[in-house]
């Protein structure tokens, strides 16, 4: 009751003024406007930049890098002779090369089980990559076909954002389809539905059906790589069900990636790189663009802060005759500063909740303005984060700098002899 | 006097300026106004009337000496303290009227009685219209304060130190801003509180007339009370 009478008196108060409270509540209404378009364009700028290569990067990657043995045969021999006392041995067999089926993971069906029950793990999606030959024409162009996964390809690694034609359906129904690079599709000529042939390493031809175009943004890959599904790849190679070259796996927990790498590492005896490990140093970009917007936005809004402040002065100096009589009639001082406190959150609500709704529609503006970018073909317009987050934080900020800038007129309010104004008459 | 109900009394009160020099505007002062008494204070300009008046109302606390109101002690007491016990028991009429233009007549009458929050809203409306009737303005009731007269905002304002029913009335030059027909009304006002509804009023004034309708004058002169 004691509440609704004080704020009674504010709203009161605030329609005498109630031009100038319009003009403090449009300041907030516009930095708390700017802020949430400003941080929602920005932070969607940042994930699209930073889903470049998160989104397409696993977060840990199993494979078999090709090495030589860590020891050779011979030197085992070698030892064994040298402790008997024989000095004076030597051999010129420098090492036994590397050999056979290397690139494959081992037991890659059974780490694949493994790793699905693992709890921490998002998914996984495996990959057997080659390197080929397409004949085009006269000349061989050089190649590489990817066999994934399409259905977890896409789940985990956003596979369908950098397909410009095709679908991910179509590549995992079509036995013997490719999904060509799109720099490497323009230099062969070849549209949809085509057939090119594909030449593996080993002379093995086959010949496989174009079921879609695919364009990262970097020529060089895009020049490149194609992608198949896992069975194709795995007959153009005359490979068993088993031959993986490498296990894709996507956690529910980012940070956990490089322990949990080394600890793969160890547990399955095969090599294994953590998303942190292969791209450090992508976080510093987001994290300057975050703090221009808060930078940005602060200004703005103790910009409208002193507006609310020089307001809230001029209305107390005006109403000193209605503060002293409300204190000689039994208003405490700190009846006094509520109302204005009050005051000055009404201006700081009002123009914060517009300030909400016009954030939103200049988002909504944003996100339609027409945006071509070259790394992702699905992408049209500005890329706009809508996280609730940016307008919980601009009405905190708005109630916060509005409670400030009120506070001090606000207590110089409560200060105000009655007796001294009342005489001075 | 002893043998009365004392609703106010002072103490050796005592009284400095310290601007531009130091000075006693009052002198050890004893004052006793008993229950249902209308007194007036009179005296020359700078006499110390008003000064006196301000520590009687407890809004000025920069005095020495005592202060009773209703047998309890009040010098010293905190500032929240005291705004209540203004707000129940001291109802002030001053030379202007203080009366908020953004309010309704109505609204300025039951702002005390709000705050006090003895009464609900709707009693508090009929209360205030019952004083507004009785002061021949009821008809204003719902105007803004600052669409009627003069001489009518000082009767508002008489309606609302009156609407908590405060055991004493306290005025300064209630007349000094209004005509002889309206100082006149306000008089009338003033009697029939006191006679029909036995409240206490105190009442500074230069105002000779309206100080001889009162039961007591009591006369300052220089920081004294002279004559009571």
């Amino acid at each position: 009751m004691a509440f609704r009478l004080l704020l009674g008196i504010s709203s009161t108060l605030l329609r005498a003024r109630l031009r100038q409270s319009i003009v403090a509540a449009v300041g907030v209404t516009f930095s708390i406007a700017m802020y949430i378009a400003l941080s929602g364009f920005m932070n969607g700028l940042n994930s699209l930049l930073d889903g470049l290569i998160l989104n397409r990067t696993p977060h840990i990657r199993l494979y078999n890098e090709i090495r030589p043995v860590d020891e050779q045969p011979l030197e085992r021999a070698f030892d064994h002779y040298s402790a008997g006392g024989n000095a004076e041995a030597h051999h010129f067999i420098s090492r036994i090369k590397p050999k056979g089926d290397e690139a494959r993971v081992r037991n890659a069906l059974g780490i694949m089980d493994a790793l699905r029950k693992d709890p921490r793990v998002l998914g996984i999606a495996p990959k057997v990559a080659a390197q080929v030959m397409f004949n085009v024409g006269t000349i061989e162009v050089n190649g590489a076909v990817n066999g994934i996964d399409p259905k977890e390809e896409d789940r985990l690694l956003h596979f369908s954002d950098y397909l410009v034609q095709g679908t991910v359906a179509q590549l995992a129904n079509t036995g013997n389809g490719i999904v060509l690079g799109k720099g490497l599709a323009d230099k062969m000529q070849v549209g949809l539905g085509d057939v090119v042939q594909v030449t593996s390493i080993q002379g093995d031809r086959t010949m496989l059906k174009v079921v879609g175009f695919y364009q990262s943004g970097m020529a060089d890959f895009d020049n490149v790589q194609c992608f198949a599904t896992v069975s194709t790849v795995q007959n153009l190679l005359v490979r068993p069900r088993n031959y993986i070259t490498d296990i894709q796996v996507r956690l529910h927990d980012l940070t956990l990636a490089p322990a949990m790498a080394r600890e793969y590492a160890a547990r399955f005896g095969v090599d294994a790189i953590d998303i942190q490990t292969a791209n450090a140093q992508f976080e510093t970009g987001s994290a300057v663009r975050n703090i221009i917007s808060y930078v940005v936005s602060i200004v703005l809004l103790v910009v409208a802060g002193f507006g609310i402040y020089n307001i809230l002065n001029m209305l107390i100096y005006e109403k000193l005759d209605s503060i002293a009589i409300l204190k000689a009639t039994g208003f405490s001082g700190g009846d006094v500063r509520t109302i204005f406190i009050n005051l000055s959150l009404i201006i700081g609500i009002c123009g914060g909740l517009v300030g909400l709704a016009l954030g939103w529609l200049l988002q909504l503006v944003i996100d339609r303005i027409p945006f071509k970018f070259e790394a992702l073909p699905t992408v049209t317009t500005y890329p706009v984060d809508y996280d609730p987050m940016y307008p919980t934080i601009g009405i905190l900020f708005a109630l916060i700098t509005t409670f400030v800038a009120g506070w001090f007129p606000a207590r110089k309010a409560s200060q105000v002899d009655p007796v001294e104004i009342i005489r001075g008459k | 006097m002893s043998n009365g109900d004392p609703v106010i009394e002072t103490r050796k009160v005592s009284k400095y300026f310290h601007d531009p020099v130091t000075a006693q505007v009052l002198k050890e002062v004893d004052l006793v106004v008993q229950r249902g008494e209308y007194a007036s204070i009179v005296g020359k300009s700078g006499c110390g009337k008003s000064t006196l008046m301000y520590i009687l109302s407890t809004m000025d606390t920069d005095y020495e000496g005592e202060l009773f109101l209703d047998g309890e002690r009040i010098t010293g007491l905190s500032n929240d303290r005291l705004s209540r016990i203004r707000n129940e028991k001291i109802g002030f009429v001053f030379q202007f009227h203080y009366l908020i233009s953004e309010f309704s007549v109505l609204d300025n009458i039951i702002l005390p009685g709000l705050k006090l929050g003895r009464f609900s809203r709707a009693e508090l409306e009929e209360r205030a219209m019952g004083h507004l009737r009785t002061m021949g303005i009821d008809h204003q009731a719902r105007k803004m304060a600052n669409q009627i007269s003069g001489g009518e905002k000082q009767r508002v304002a008489i309606a609302r130190a009156l609407i908590n029913d405060p055991l004493i009335l306290m005025c300064d030059e209630p007349t000094g801003n209004l005509d002889s027909r309206n100082s006149a009304i306000v008089e009338d006002i003033f009697k029939r509180i006191s006679s029909e509804h036995h409240r206490s009023l105190l009442v500074v004034t230069h105002d000779d007339e309206l100080a001889s309708r009162t039961d007591r004058i009591i006369t300052m002169d220089d920081g004294r009370i002279v004559a009571s």
